[in-house]
């Protein structure tokens, strides 16, 4: 038995691959290249792109027949701004370090323009449950970038993942970096996201051709 | 049968199948193929891509051989088995086997590695997408051993040709369709990826970096130091090399970049040949000049003084600037790449004289990035389609007028 509806599970799988907001859409693309230099920020700012957007879209949803069309960019601004608090409150409360090193980026969220498109585009016409899943399912999208991005540039750059040193210690001279091995100071600089996500881009329309505009 | 016959054959042989281009590429690199057009209309050219690029190429093996005689006389001077020069630019303590042979076996290598990384992805790109190997690559090769430390790891290299020709090139189009400079973008690449590599005192005299690491781990021998001019200035350090050390390049610095008598005289070579823009080149110069020339008024104005972090790189007289560090090699060998520089004859102008004026103007301000002539290429490199733009537009509303005027 299938979980959801071939509809629905279009909505959650498409923004995963072929319409992809990073690649695809080039949405958002502002933060993906900020907080990617180590993998665990591109991860906590994933979650939370996730929640504000599933549930930013759930509460649009629900307003959406009685929100007044022509203010409806502050409502929307509004609830994501809301959103955006409480995910700031909770990051400082139970992760203050990592708040500390996303500093404004996580009040940025606000002006994702993933966000304010799914609102418009989706939300407000379409039911509850179906904004659910395009929100959770384009917050994936973009998250899956950040997270690929986020673990080249950490271990390129850093040679660690999540903080742990994979690749040996880099003052101690152990595992890779005994043999003269180096890291890359690129990598953690913005550029190189800007090429890291354009190599993305890259081999997903070398696979999917049906992707490449004139 | 002859190489030619032999490499032909091949050709034949493998005439539409997918490695093709691999096999013309070899055949039309050696030699002009037997099937050219004969007779007709043709016009024939003896100056293609392949003769541009050898006669620059040709400009640049004096700053090649110069390069290994350096790498060996810089790293003899330092660890005290040789006098410095006395006797002007024919000193037998600079031109001996000695400091050739050591630095052909550290150059060589870096050679090797640029043409077989860089070719290597040209050919597996033609061979791709299915079109020709395009010569683009034999200068870029050249190149870039040239503008790296004597001493730079195998890999990194490795790594960056890989970047600069696959990111800075191909990505593009190939050959022709690039924005940036692929030889200036790999040495961007290990500049900004492994700066300690590329910058400091340790990096410009072979062996020094060993020796540094053998000091550490207890060895009485003395350290190796060879700080370039660039790198003193910027700390306010006095500078023991006199104005003729400069000029002839007797000085430390990437392998090719020192010696600017000799990139004097390619520049004329490509200037005689028409192959490098000397509007470029006097452009740049003359940017440099004024450039160096106000910091040198502002600090005669005393409002710079000693204190100042910028006081040694701004009171260096400002004619100094074009001899020391990779300046002059950039002008001369980098800005005029046709293919990233401006068209038309007015940007020349304001393309070269901007970088000339940008770069020391990084060289001033910013003593992190030493070599601001890398970066300024770079960055105008990014400007010259706009440049252009802006002079067609101009002439294109100057004839509008003049047809206007005529009608009325």
């Amino acid at each position: 038995m299938r979980l959801l509806s071939k509809k629905d599970s279009k909505l959650i799988m498409d923004p995963l691959a072929d319409n992809n907001p990073i690649t695809i859409q080039v949405l958002g693309i502002c933060s993906a290249l900020a907080i990617t230099a180590q993998l665990k920020p591109s991860i906590v700012m994933a979650i939370s792109v996730i929640f504000v957007l599933g549930a930013g879209n759930v509460v649009i949803s629900l307003m959406r027949n009685i929100i007044p069309s022509k203010i409806r960019i502050i409502v929307q601004l509004v609830v994501v701004a809301t959103l955006v608090i409480i995910v700031d409150q909770v990051l400082k409360a139970y992760a203050y370090s990592l708040s500390k090193e996303l500093s404004v980026f996580i009040g940025l969220i606000i002006t994702n323009c993933i966000i304010m498109g799914r609102f418009e585009a989706f939300a407000l016409a379409n039911g509850p449950w179906r904004s659910f899943l395009d929100g959770v399912g384009n917050a994936l999208g973009y998250g899956v970038i950040l997270v690929i991005v986020g673990f080249f540039r950490e271990l390129l750059g850093s040679g660690t993942l999540l903080g742990y040193k994979v690749l040996g210690d880099s003052v101690e001279k152990t595992g890779l970096y005994a043999i003269g091995y180096e890291n890359n100071g690129f990598m953690v600089l913005p550029p190189m996201a800007l090429i890291v996500i354009g190599i993305i881009i890259w081999v997903q329309r070398s696979k999917n051709k049906e992707l490449i505009e004139d | 049968m002859g190489l030619k016959q032999n490499l032909h054959n091949l050709k034949e042989k493998y005439k539409g199948t997918k490695i093709a281009p691999a096999f013309n590429a070899l055949h039309t690199f050696l030699y002009t193929p037997n099937d050219t057009a004969r007779g007709g209309t043709h016009i024939k050219a003896a100056d293609d891509l392949k003769r541009t690029m050898n006669t620059v190429i040709m400009a640049l093996i004096p700053c090649l051989i110069f390069g290994m005689f350096n790498a060996g006389y810089q790293h003899y001077l330092a660890v005290g088995e040789i006098q410095a020069v006395t006797n002007g630019f024919f000193s037998s303590e600079f031109w001996n086997l000695q400091n050739f042979v050591l630095g052909f076996w550290k150059i060589l290598p870096l050679l090797i590695i640029s043409y077989g990384v860089g070719l290597g992805i040209e050919f597996l790109f033609a061979v791709i997408k299915g079109h020709e190997v395009e010569e683009g690559y034999l200068v870029t090769g050249m190149l870039v051993p040239l503008i790296v430390p004597i001493d730079i790891p195998w890999w990194m290299l490795i790594v960056a040709v890989a970047f600069g020709v696959v990111i800075g090139k191909e990505v593009f189009g190939g050959t022709g369709m690039n924005i940036l400079n692929p030889a200036l973008t790999i040495r961007a690449f290990l500049f900004f990826a492994y700066p300690t590599w590329m910058s400091g005192d340790k990096v410009w005299v072979q062996g020094a970096v060993e020796r540094t690491k053998e000091i550490a781990n207890g060895s009485t021998a003395d350290a190796i130091s060879g700080e370039t001019i660039l790198g003193s200035l910027a700390q306010s350090h006095p500078v023991d090399y006199s104005v003729m050390d400069m000029f002839f390049g007797f000085i430390p610095g990437s392998v090719g970049e020192t010696s600017t008598l000799l990139i004097l005289l390619g520049g004329l070579f490509l200037i005689f040949t028409k192959v490098g823009s000397w509007r470029i080149m006097l452009s740049a110069t003359l940017g440099a000049l004024v450039m160096g020339y106000i910091f040198n008024v502002v600090v005669d104005a005393g409002w710079i003084t000693e204190t100042s972090k910028f006081y040694g790189l701004m009171s260096t007289e400002f004619w100094h600037h074009l001899i020391i560090g990779g300046m002059a090699f950039g002008i001369v060998y980098m800005a005029t790449d046709p293919v990233t520089g401006s068209q038309t004859n007015k940007g020349k102008w304001i393309y070269g004289f901007l970088i000339g004026f940008i770069s020391i103007m990084i060289r001033v301000f910013n003593p992190a990035y030493p070599e601001g002539v890398m970066l300024a290429i770079l960055l105008m490199n990014v400007f010259a389609p706009t440049i252009d733009h802006y002079v067609v537009q101009g002439n294109v509303k100057k004839r509008l007028k003049r047809g206007k005027l005529k009608t009325a």
